[in-house]
């Protein structure tokens, strides 16, 4: 077991390093970052030339790859192109933030779904099971920034009726939040819509996936074993049924996490929220490569870390796997 | 659960209730007794082919033939877009300014700032969303196919760049990245080169699958008997193995037109994906967006098409793994 850790530990680290050059010669590739600044009137020759020797740009690729990766490790990822500014500071703000909502939306989606899918699974073609499949069709179907847009037109359209503003659709909190409790529950009343959002989506999902895994579970021999040896009901479904139903699960909600991010990218555009996806979507718009390929990197190292996480879990809590 | 045999149950249920009629799979030898009976009464038994049992399959999914049907409607209206919509794409008429939906006028989705017909707008959409999504359908299973193949039958150099790779795509949000590539690659935001974009990315789950199934079939002794004969690779390849796969393929192509067809509105929304002139829901979307929210049919209508094509597609990609792919059937509702 501990071989195999440290095996994928090194593995990650090499598709991490992989990944650091496919990003790099990626938006590389997109050509000169300062292309518009030189045809833009009012801008001397001198201030081209200072950025690039600043940044490097008249090295060959390789060169400036090293710079890159020198400052990406060491030096707070670097600076903006033109207004020079570290980008470490922003960036850690950006996933404050994202982290809240993610997070705050996976721990509920997980909970719920699993909630759904194990009494879908329990109580197959009844009629919850049925409401079940289809909420988690329309969820999968449904864009998710659609499902963001109709929920504030929803509120938009009750203040119309009733004068009254349930939820803000916009913004993370109020301009003066207070502190302590009260800055908590402004937090919470502007992210209960985003969350819902991104639950959505997450719920639909997790719940179909943990109903198929508790069916297969519900239907295996030891919980056969279990049942004719006489135990209670319930004893046979949470302790040996749903237990190990659940272990799936970890791999899903691991592998989802990019897609969770590309969801928040999405429903953070529409809520302006001040989290990653407003940070990429605004760095993509100004074309500055340094953001954009911090970006990249942090969630790449989010995203290996979910993984090998994820893998290790599974090697725990699942003793049938064997590494070799 | 009180159901002891799970696999039965599986078996004859029909996905929507009780189909009357069902399929019910003959025993080993049934046949023949089956053909001698119905031989001494009089009547003919036709032979029925592995094409014809998917058939039925489908057919016994009342959801998905709904869907197909619904889908095949929607496709025609986006193919005959210039003769169905109502007013044309760019159409104005200010008189009829931010006109709400009605149903006893001409203009059922209602009309934008500039007095434009939302119905025809979404119509026109369409057509983009339908054309990029089919597109990227077809050149991830090109792609898919073919890299799947050689990966899964030969191994070796293609086998494990393309794991490697895989390994790679996994660690990069697949929006964040196509966001990305628009930027660069993609600033006039042309229809077809969404299309491409879309479908570089998104080939890899397919070669993954394929890879796997070659893998496991290649050791079959069907393969064994094919070289034996004296059957060249590309036969093999073309003539034994792949047929096998078409169920897997199709059915993953289902994912990706739905799959191609959300992702494309979310980036037409954001900006990034196709851009007026050329007409896409996501940008109407958007659009709709920036008017303010009181003007809620901008926003709820190109979203409801969007939503119920991809309902319609994820239902037949239901129906089709039922048909096709009756082994690897899940448990469903």
């Amino acid at each position: 077991m501990l071989q195999y850790v440290i095996r994928r530990f090194l593995y990650s680290i090499v598709v991490l390093v992989a990944a650091s050059f496919l990003v790099f010669f990626f938006v590389t590739a997109s050509g000169d970052p300062l292309a518009g600044l030189r045809i833009t009137p009012n801008v001397s020759k001198e201030t081209v030339k200072n950025i690039e020797e600043r940044k490097h740009l008249n090295e060959n690729v390789f060169v400036r790859y090293g710079y890159w990766v020198r400052d990406a490790t060491t030096n707070q990822f670097g600076s903006t192109l033109l207004t020079n500014e570290p980008i470490l500071p922003d960036l850690w703000r950006v996933m404050k933030n994202t982290l809240q909502l993610v997070i705050v939306a996976e721990l509920l989606a997980i909970f719920i779904a699993v909630g759904i899918g194990v009494y879908s699974a329990l109580r197959q073609y009844s009629a919850f099971d049925y409401s079940a499949t289809t909420f988690s069709f329309l969820g999968l179907a449904m864009p998710v920034f659609w499902i963001a847009l109709m929920l504030q037109v929803l509120v938009v359209q009750i203040q119309g009726w009733t004068g009254t503003k349930l939820f803000p659709i916009a913004s993370l909190n109020d301009v003066d939040p207070g502190s302590g409790i009260s800055f908590v529950i402004d937090r919470a009343h502007h992210l209960a819509l985003p969350v819902l959002v991104l639950m959505i989506a997450s719920i639909a999902t997790y719940s179909r996936y943990m109903r198929a895994s508790m069916l297969e579970v519900v239907n295996s021999d030891y919980v056969r074993t279990a049942r004719a040896k006489g135990l209670a009901e319930s004893r046979v479904t949470m302790k040996h049924a749903f237990r190990n139903a659940l272990i799936p699960l970890v791999t899903l909600v691991a592998l989802n996490f990019g897609a969770l991010l590309g969801g928040a990218v999405v429903t953070e555009t529409v809520f302006s929220l001040d989290g990653m996806g407003l940070y990429y979507i605004s760095a993509l718009l100004t074309n500055d490569p340094y953001p954009i390929m911090a970006w990249l990197m942090v969630v790449a190292v989010m995203i290996i870390v979910f993984n090998l996480v994820a893998d290790i879990a599974y090697g725990l809590l699942d003793p049938r796997v064997r590494y070799d | 659960m009180t159901d002891p045999h799970p696999s039965s149950d599986m078996m004859t249920s029909t996905p929507t209730g009780s189909g009357g009629v069902a399929y019910v799979p003959a025993p080993a030898g049934g046949g023949s007794l089956d053909r001698e009976l119905a031989y001494d009464a009089g009547v003919e038994i036709k032979a029925r082919s592995q094409w014809a049992y998917a058939r039925m399959r489908f057919l016994r999914h009342r959801l998905a033939v709904v869907s197909l049907i619904v889908l095949l409607l929607l496709a025609l209206v986006a193919v005959f877009a210039n003769q169905v919509a109502p007013y044309g794409y760019d159409e104005q008429n200010y008189d009829i300014i931010n006109l709400g939906p009605t149903f006893d006028g001409k203009h059922v989705f209602g009309t934008d700032q500039l007095g434009r017909d939302y119905l025809s707008r979404v119509i026109y959409g369409l057509r983009t969303s339908l054309w990029v999504a089919f597109f990227v359908a077809g050149l991830t299973t090109f792609i898919g196919t073919v890299v799947g193949a050689i990966a899964g039958y030969y191994g070796g150099v293609v086998d494990n760049l393309l794991m490697r790779f895989t390994d790679l795509v996994l660690v990069l949000p697949a929006l964040a990245v196509l966001l990305a590539a628009a930027t660069f690659f993609n600033k006039e935001g042309s229809p077809l080169k969404a299309a491409i974009l879309l479908g570089i990315l998104l080939w890899v789950g397919l070669a993954r699958i394929l890879r796997g199934i070659f893998l496991s079939l290649r050791e079959k002794e069907f393969v064994e008997a094919a070289k034996a004969a004296g059957a060249s690779d590309l036969r093999i390849i073309g003539r034994h193995i792949l047929p096998n796969c078409v169920g897997a393929i199709v059915v993953y192509m289902t994912l990706v037109v739905a799959g191609a067809i959300l992702i494309e509105a979310a980036l037409s929304f954001l900006g990034f994906g196709i851009k007026p002139p050329h007409p896409a829901i996501g940008s109407l979307i958007s659009d709709g967006q920036q008017q303010g929210l009181a003007t809620w049919w901008l926003v709820t209508f190109p979203g409801l098409v969007i939503a119920l094509v991809a309902l319609a597609i994820n239902f037949i990609g239901d129906g089709l793994r039922d048909a096709l792919d009756p082994t690897q059937r899940r448990v469903r509702a």
